[in-house]
């Protein structure tokens, strides 16, 4: 079967500053791979990276089998075809660590904005899908409020229906507790959970060890810009083999 | 009695020149508005316009507005392309040169008012935005200038009010609105306190209903900045 998402040598630069140095990655359909490492490691620039909000400097980016073209223009790589973009974007439900609900449209509004806009869906059946997600992420009566009105694991897991309500072939999570309340990251993490059930592809950037030790089917640290050690989580979490991976679990788990 | 019915006659003539006021203000703020929508749109995405748009501003914003009308309706009919331009029939008439002066002068600040609310957009409403699929004017209508917009409203409101006033230079390519009256009726009986009083009270009026719908219309643009009712 053809990988969901594969990345090939991917390096990325702001400035002089050389945060990706060739990272290659491959996501089967179903898989779920944590990625760790240190602030500043480059998690969220790879992450980035995939649906190109973030534009790599080289590399392959691979999505369902389909290459995202690029070409070089006056020596900076951009996408060649940015109608091939927006529709690949659209396949990859990205979930932010600030969530970025847009503040002007109810929860409702924000899960169907890009299906009907974006993907050109019937408004009746975007409605109907986007309820029955609300469901799933437990916000159903709380499909007309506006976002300034909700709290932090709310916003999150409206964050999430939207990312869902595009049908997503893959959903990429980019530290998705990492600005609540401690008291409100359960009922998130228990909506990513629930989506590990389902059998959905996803890259998870997390600092919590133990929720990803016990979700993902791959672990991988991420250090200075490249893949220090990857594997099972309970190898990569449990016994790691650099020494670097090592240092840093130990730090985390400690906490 | 007799210094009642003068006052009463005033008024009655000034209120003739308020639906032109209104129809030059509505015009203005409309065209003025949406070209000031398209200059800041350009300034903030489409960086060859950049320069010109701050120019642009730059000399709008610089001269005066009677300067710039006395320009359109003396000046453009010198220029002979202009005489013989499809748009001559309109550029020869005071009306139109008036509307014209307006717009573009207002579409100046306009276009000022509407890069502060563009620069207050939240990063993360476009990225979030960019990462469904959303580029280009998609982008911009649904999300960044919505945004941008009821930031801008509260002092773009204030530019609706100056424009209210600025119409009355209109008077000065001889049209008769509200102001033009208000001199006509003076050279006629050297009464310029009481007839500069009744006009100064309708264009109180007209802004006061102006503020009113403003502010209504903040109230309704913004629900999620109200208080929760659920
Ligand atoms: N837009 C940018 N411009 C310049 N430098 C950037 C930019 N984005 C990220 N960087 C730098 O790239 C490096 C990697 O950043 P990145 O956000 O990918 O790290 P991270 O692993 O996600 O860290 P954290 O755990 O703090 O989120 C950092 O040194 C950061 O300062
Ligand atoms: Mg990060």
């Amino acid at each position: 079967m053809t990988p969901a998402i594969v990345i090939r040598d991917l390096h990325k630069s702001f400035g002089s500053l050389e945060v990706l140095k060739g990272v290659s990655l491959d996501a089967a359909e179903g898989e779920v791979i944590s990625i760790i490492g240190a602030s500043g490691s480059g998690k969220s620039t790879l992450l980035r990276c995939i649906p190109l909000l973030e534009l790599p400097d080289s590399g392959e980016i691979i999505i369902g089998g389909e290459t995202l073209r690029m070409r070089s223009r006056h020596g900076r790589s951009e996408p060649a075809d940015t109608t091939q973009v927006n529709r690949i974007r659209g396949t990859l439900g990205f979930v932010f660590q600030s969530f970025n609900l847009w503040p002007h449209m109810t929860v409702l509004q924000n899960l169907i904005e890009a299906p009907i806009h974006v993907q050109k869906r019937p408004r009746a059946e975007c409605i109907a899908e986007a309820e029955a997600l609300l469901k799933k992420v437990g916000m159903a009566e709380k499909r007309n409020a506006y976002p300034s009105h909700l709290s932090g694991g709310q916003q999150q897991r409206a964050a999430i229906a939207r990312a869902l309500a595009m049908r997503p072939r893959a959903l990429l999570f980019d530290e998705p507790t990492s600005s609540l309340d401690p008291e409100l990251v359960g009922e998130v993490l228990q909506v990513i959970a629930g989506l590990v059930a389902e059998g959905r592809t996803m890259l998870i950037v997390t600092h919590e060890m133990s929720f990803a030790a016990e979700v993902s089917s791959r672990a991988i640290f991420l250090h200075a810009g490249r893949i220090e050690e990857e594997g099972h989580p309970k190898q990569v979490f449990g016994d790691p083999v650099t020494e670097r991976c090592r240092a840093f679990v130990a730090r985390h788990l400690n906490r | 009695m007799n210094e009642l019915s003068f006052l009463g006659d005033t008024m009655r003539q000034l209120l003739s020149g308020v639906p032109l006021t209104v129809e030059l203000t509505i015009i203005s703020v409309s065209v003025g508005g949406a070209l000031a929508i398209v200059l800041s749109v350009l300034r903030a995405s489409f960086a060859p316009f950049a320069s010109f748009v701050r120019f642009y501003v730059f000399a709008l914003r610089g001269t005066p507005l009677l300067l710039q009308m006395f320009l359109i309706y003396y000046g453009l009919g010198q220029f002979d392309t202009v005489q013989h331009s499809v748009l001559w029939p309109f550029l020869r008439q005071p009306y139109w040169c008036a509307i014209l002066a307006l717009s573009l002068n207002t579409a100046a600040y306009g276009s000022e008012i509407i890069r502060g609310g563009l620069q207050s957009v939240p990063p993360g409403s476009i990225e979030s935005a960019r990462a469904c699929g959303m580029s280009g004017l998609l982008l911009y209508r649904r999300v960044i200038l919505p945004l941008a917009l009821r930031q801008a409203l509260p002092a773009y409101g204030s530019e609706v009010i100056a424009m209210v006033k600025s119409t009355s230079l209109a008077s000065i390519v001889t049209l008769m609105e509200i102001s033009g009256i208000a001199y006509a009726i003076i050279s006629e009986t050297y009464r310029a306190l009481e007839v500069f009083l009744c006009a100064g009270l309708i264009y109180l009026v007209i802004n006061f209903v102006l503020t009113r719908a403003i502010a209504s219309l903040e109230v309704w643009l913004n629900p999620h900045l109200r208080s929760a009712t659920s």
